[in-house]
């Protein structure tokens, strides 16, 4: 069965035809073409396809499309402003917090959220916080010492 | 994953009947179980009902000594809840220890209890406090609801509305988490309510959830860790996987139960 779902994703009001188990990830990527939201593991372990759904982070592999009805959503492509990066984008640039870089969307989403949450977060609560997005590369010191950086610049330096 | 058909339930006596009249429904809530599981086709329900529309579901209330949960309130919203932390800290620290921040944010207590996961913290919570589980039809104490694994005492169209517990005079969960899912491997909530003392563990279970009547009975006269030094479950009726023999299970019961008394001070 098919269902009309209208959302606003990165500020822009959007809809599309979806069927009942249209991943939201799906959505965004197959009828939006917002590619920079990752799927990993697709078991809702690896925190790749990360993005905030009202303010909040959440695994978009493990929500419907159909649930996304009505909400606002941000993705990795949301997070500029223009040419210039969000301060925990460049804090993951600067400290190269990435290697392959599959994961960092998600990371980059779940940070920000963290801080928001948190906005002093101490290297222990990051790593706790970092429980839900997998890196296979980085060991995750750089990681770590990105969402710092990050942390500090949001605070405004 | 299987298609079906997606409803939204407008308010409970909604969702009853929504999913009194579909073939094969299944409830909704957070679906941080239910979701992977279609994903997996270990189901393939006819319809779902999502409860995420019914607001009045979720929302934490205290009143006197007792804190009455919405079936849909987060885990990340208990373990926030300043109201949580003050009344039952070891609830709150719970809800805190539950996957990760995202599944937090998604998934749900009703949702938790009514899966009752063999290795799932919340039912150890519920057993251990002696909480009530209310729901549209019915009020039933949380060991007539905890049947066996992934079995509760549910009606097919019943749905959860709240979980109330009791504020206990001391109380403390500790769980030793499997490394990669972080469900209880071994999970063990200890209580001192008014009805007296009570040991719920978790993860270990053939049956999912069970009480220790001897740790019960020891810790009634002495509150300490070494009052259960020498008491331990017997292996014949544990879980053996992957992850952990019956017999080291046994062991993980006694040395949680220890942390969790210890903690409860």
């Amino acid at each position: 069965m098919s269902y009309t779902v209208s959302m606003t994703v990165n500020g822009k009001a959007v809809s599309g035809d979806v069927e009942g188990r249209t991943l939201l990830v799906q959505f965004l990527r197959e009828h939006l073409r917002l590619t920079g939201t990752h799927v990993g593991c697709d078991t809702s372990q690896c925190g790749a396809c990360c993005v905030h759904v009202n303010g909040t982070s959440i695994k978009s592999c493990t929500m419907l499309a159909v649930q996304a009805d009505g909400v606002e959503v941000t993705t990795i492509e949301g997070l500029a402003n223009g040419d210039e990066l969000h301060p925990m984008q460049a804090a993951f640039r600067e400290n190269h917090g990435l290697q392959c870089g599959f994961c960092t969307p998600g990371m980059v989403m779940s940070a920000i959220d963290l801080v928001q949450e948190n906005p002093e977060p101490s290297e222990k609560e990051i790593r706790e916080w970092l429980e839900g997005n997998l890196c296979r590369c980085t060991g995750y010191h750089n990681i770590v010492k990105s969402i710092e950086a990050g942390a500090k610049a949001m605070r405004g330096g | 994953m299987y298609d079906f058909n997606y409803h939204r339930a407008e308010s409970v006596a909604d969702a009853a009947e929504k999913i009194k009249a579909a073939e094969d429904g299944k409830l909704v809530a957070g679906g941080m179980t239910l979701i992977p599981t279609l994903k997996q086709r270990l189901a393939s329900p006819s319809d779902l009902v999502d409860l995420s529309g019914v607001g009045d579901l979720a929302g934490i209330s205290v009143d006197g000594n007792t804190v009455t949960i919405g079936a849909m309130t987060t885990h990340g919203a208990v373990a926030a809840s300043d109201d949580v932390k003050q009344a039952i800290p070891a609830l709150a620290a719970l809800a805190d220890n539950i996957g990760d921040a995202q599944v937090r944010h998604r998934g749900t207590i009703g949702g938790s209890i009514a899966n009752n996961d063999p290795a799932a913290d919340y039912p150890a919570g519920c057993i251990a406090l002696g909480a009530t589980i209310v729901t549209n039809t019915r009020e039933l104490s949380a060991e007539d609801f905890f049947v066996g694994m992934f079995e509760t005492a549910l009606e097919e169209d019943e749905v959860i509305t709240a979980v109330r517990f009791p504020v206990a005079k001391r109380a403390a969960y500790m769980k030793f988490p499997n490394p990669a899912s972080r469900y209880a491997l071994v999970g063990v909530f200890v209580a001192e309510t008014d009805g007296g003392v009570r040991v719920a563990v978790t993860g270990a279970g053939q049956d999912g959830v069970f009480r220790v009547a001897e740790m019960e009975t020891a810790l009634s006269g002495n509150f300490t860790a070494d009052a259960i030094e020498g008491i331990s479950v017997p292996d014949d009726d544990l879980n053996t996987d992957i992850h952990a023999s019956a017999e080291y299970r046994a062991h993980l019961i006694t040395v949680m139960a220890k942390r969790a008394v210890a903690a409860a001070g």
